[in-house]
């Protein structure tokens, strides 16, 4: 796997600091916010649970199942459904995301997808789940979002790893 | 393999994986059930909305941008069409104009008429020009956010519509911020009165699509294709005579004790960026307390669901 740094190239991981934990966070939740219509809106990858699965399973012990809830009630105010509903789905998501990040950080990344695939259907089940209780009803396009959000967890991976090995290349450098 | 990690463990780390998750989870379902159920937590979700505002104005902007760069390429291009929409416009206007002194001769007569008799007049109602901020993020939802809120006096069961018709409600209110639920989301309803004959009914929204349908019409109602249903005013919510939806399908089937009867809204639902907001409706008198139970049941949930 030409694309697998974590293995064929050893790196020097230097501690990811805390503000751009919560930088990432905030990305994630703004490209949530992105004012989006009809087709584009079903399509609408989850970013926010994006970015908590990643954490969740690189630093476990940093970004864990407290913050991902929080990030819930934050999604849960922007996207104005029930309070607890993001954040219960975000919960089982932080669940999956430190209970396997063993088992995920020994998978290449075309492994890795398959399994973060489960984990977001898992996910949006939940939310639809809670919808279904309150309203009555599951509207199932709502469920492409699993597939565009598994299809960008290769291209996030690369994006935030990259970023991290930028940040210890530039402090060896001076 | 999970439960030796744990149980060998030098330096504590909290409560274990599983247990969190029972927290959290048990705090969201409690959470959800206080909100669903109760409304209490209005004011904390509006606490935590002005937080998120500046997140979220900043989101809109890149949109907002390339709606002013298409605006203004279309000033350098087409200029011949806009000439030819400002001529149109102009003819618009002033048959509208002529139309308008009919109407205002009208209204002085149907005024006059109305003290004769010793009816209520009619109250004018004042409009709120308001703009949307973001169309609904929730595939389950027809929702949109506008931005005025209570600073600007928008209060809860306001009436929202357009230039054509009526558009939806509010159904929230954020400092700056209103949330517009479409009289498309499922189950919304809105009382209704064909013009054509004056037949009350209900219109209901459908929710996945932006389609609305009479559900409780008769077999034998008298309603065709291109029926143009306008808002009755009872109930005091919605003022009376606004346009609402045209019929565009019915389906009579012999085995179904009511006809399917679908519409389409007459505003652009989905369209237009520019909404008006309804205020200083006439108040009714109260209606009479003497319902019973189940009958006031009805009534709640419906009002739960507007």
């Amino acid at each position: 796997m030409p694309y697998l740094n974590m293995h064929t190239k050893p790196e020097i991981q230097l501690p990811v600091s805390n503000t751009f934990i919560v930088l990432s966070l905030l990305a994630a939740l703004f490209l949530n916010g992105l004012p989006l219509e009809s087709y584009w809106l079903m399509m609408r990858p989850d970013f926010v649970a994006l970015v908590l699965l990643y954490w969740c399973m690189h630093k476990p012990w940093r970004v864990g199942i407290g913050l991902s809830w929080a990030m819930g009630i934050l999604a849960d105010v922007a996207d104005a459904s029930l309070f607890g509903q993001h954040a219960l789905a975000y919960t089982i998501l932080a669940f999956g995301g430190v209970v396997l990040h063993r088992r995920l950080q020994m998978f290449d990344l075309r492994q890795q997808t398959i399994q973060v695939f489960g984990i977001f259907v898992l996910t949006y089940a939940m939310y639809a789940l809670v919808h279904w209780q309150v309203n009555g009803y599951v509207v199932w396009p709502y469920f492409l979002g699993c597939l565009t959000s598994t299809a960008l967890w290769a291209p996030l991976n690369i994006m935030i790893q990259a970023m991290r090995q930028k940040r210890v290349d530039r402090e060896r450098h001076s | 393999m999970i439960d030796s990690t744990q149980s060998f463990r030098f330096f504590n780390r909290g409560p274990s994986p599983a247990v969190r998750l029972v927290f959290f989870a048990v705090l969201s379902l409690l959470l959800l059930f206080v909100d669903a159920r109760y409304r209490y937590l209005e004011s904390t979700r509006s606490a935590l909305s002005v937080l998120l505002s500046p997140m979220q104005r900043l989101a809109t902007l890149p949109g907002a941008l390339w709606q002013q760069a298409g605006d203004f390429f279309i000033t350098q291009g087409t200029q011949h069409s806009l000439i030819a929409e400002n001529d149109e416009l102009h003819q618009q206007h002033q048959s509208d104009a002529a139309q308008l002194l009919q109407l205002q001769a009208l209204q002085l007569e149907n005024q006059q008429l109305r003290k004769l008799v010793e009816l209520p007049i009619r109250n004018e109602f004042t409009t709120q020009l308001v703009e949307i901020i973001y169309a609904e993020r929730d595939v389950f939802k027809r929702k949109v956010l506008v931005n005025k809120g209570a600073g600007a006096d928008v209060r809860i069961g306001q009436v929202v519509m357009d230039d054509a018709g009526i558009v939806g409600q509010i159904t929230r209110v954020y400092p700056w911020l209103s949330e517009v639920t479409l009289i498309t989301e499922k189950d919304h309803a809105v009382p209704v009165q064909v013009v054509r004959n004056g037949l009350r009914t209900i219109l209901f929204g459908s929710g996945d699509t932006s389609r609305l349908s009479l559900r409780y019409m008769p077999v034998s109602a008298d309603i065709q294709n291109d029926d143009v249903l306008v808002t009755s005013g009872i109930d005091g919510v919605y003022p009376p005579g606004v346009p609402v939806a045209t019929v565009v399908k019915i389906e009579r089937d012999a085995a179904y004790p009511f006809a399917h009867v679908t519409c389409l809204p007459v505003a652009g639902v989905d369209k237009h960026r520019h909404l008006l907001i309804l205020s200083s409706l006439p108040k009714l008198p109260d209606r009479p307390a003497e319902s019973s139970a189940s009958d006031a049941d009805k009534r709640t949930k419906v009002r739960r669901k507007n």
